[in-house]
């Protein structure tokens, strides 16, 4: 392989990463978890039909609150 | 294929080819202002060419190669890590926690950042070809397209409507260019931060929908649940984005900070 496409093949690994994981590597492992409870529910309808939506936004919301700007405590600010 | 999963689809394709391409025409118009318009013009129109070829090179051997349902469960999770990741940061943005993406700041600092540059070149716009105003606008036009390439064939590669949504794609960039070429300035007027919100619910709902689907999950109404996930994840959005607001209220200090250290 060229060094050229060495470096293209790095290049496109890194940004995979970067869209992938990012700064939020907790929702590709949500992502990896309602994967694998998608396949546990295999055949079901109601079931998966209600608990994966549940599921992502169930992360979704850890995951935000992770990523937000605490106001001070109320306790702590003069 | 029901014609609501083909609205979504298109919906989806464009609102997230036209963000993209938005902040794309903020960097070729400020390497053309700053470095002469007719470099930033090549390096962009070498950008599309290049992202065309990806999108057959990528595209075709995934529709024609990989079995339908691994297709699902790898495109609906890749939707799902890219939508959950576009939807939380349109929470944050709602409640007050993230910094509005600001298409007027960006385009004053790569300008200013392209006048300043020290690599010898002229810092005024150039008559003939200027390789930095070329590498900019050729690396803002690749790197964001490059994430609209990953969506037109995930999504088109699913339903096996890549033609479709590579067309969707193709639409929103003749209207950006347009626009672009119209007004000669970066587009601060797009509602961006909503736009970015309802692809988000999009990719979501693609997200959750495919990776059931391809793992064996059968949803009531087939295609039709698509939009009851749509309006699932629109009440979560408006739902978290209260929560923030009302019982946990962002530090204006660590928002202000946020806005001028991006």
């Amino acid at each position: 392989m060229t060094d050229a496409a060495v470096r293209a093949v790095r290049w496109f690994g890194r940004f995979l990463w970067d869209f992938v994981i990012g700064d939020t590597p907790e929702l590709a492992l949500a992502t990896g978890v309602i994967v694998a409870v998608a396949f546990l529910l295999d055949g079901s309808e109601w079931v998966g039909a209600t608990l994966l939506p549940l599921l992502a936004a169930g992360f979704l919301l850890a995951s935000t609150l992770r990523g937000r700007r605490r106001a001070p405590s109320r306790s702590t600010s003069p | 294929m029901h014609t609501s999963s083909t609205l979504v689809l298109v919906l989806a394709v464009f609102g997230a080819s036209l963000v993209e391409m938005v902040e794309a025409l903020t960097l070729v118009v400020a390497a053309g202002v700053s470095r002469g318009w007719r470099s930033a013009l090549e390096g962009a129109a070498a950008a599309v060419l290049v992202l065309a070829v990806l999108v057959l090179a990528l595209g075709v051997p995934l529709i024609r190669y990989v079995p339908i349902d691994a297709l699902r469960v790898i495109v609906g999770a890749l939707l799902l890590v890219l939508g959950l990741g576009w939807l939380r940061k349109a929470i944050l943005r709602s409640s007050g926690h993230k910094a509005l993406h600001d298409e007027d700041k960006i385009y004053d600092e790569t300008v200013a950042e392209l006048r300043a540059d020290s690599s010898g070149t002229p810092a005024r716009p150039a008559k003939g070809r200027d390789p930095v105003g070329f590498a900019v606008a050729f690396k803002g036009v690749f790197l964001e397209g490059t994430e609209v390439v990953l969506i037109v064939v995930s999504l088109g590669a699913a339903q096996h409507r890549l033609g479709l949504a590579a067309l969707a794609a193709a639409a929103a960039l003749v209207l950006v260019t347009t626009v672009g070429v119209i007004v000669s300035r970066q587009l601060s007027e797009v509602p961006e931060n909503t736009i970015k919100l309802v692809v988000g619910i999009m990719l979501s709902s693609f997200g959750v929908f495919w990776v059931g689907e391809g793992a064996g999950v059968h949803w009531p109404g087939s295609d039709l649940a698509l939009p009851v996930l749509v309006g699932f994840f629109l009440v979560v959005y408006f739902a978290y984005t209260a929560l923030l607001r009302t019982l946990l209220p962002a530090a204006p200090d660590a928002v202000a900070e946020e806005a001028a250290a991006t």
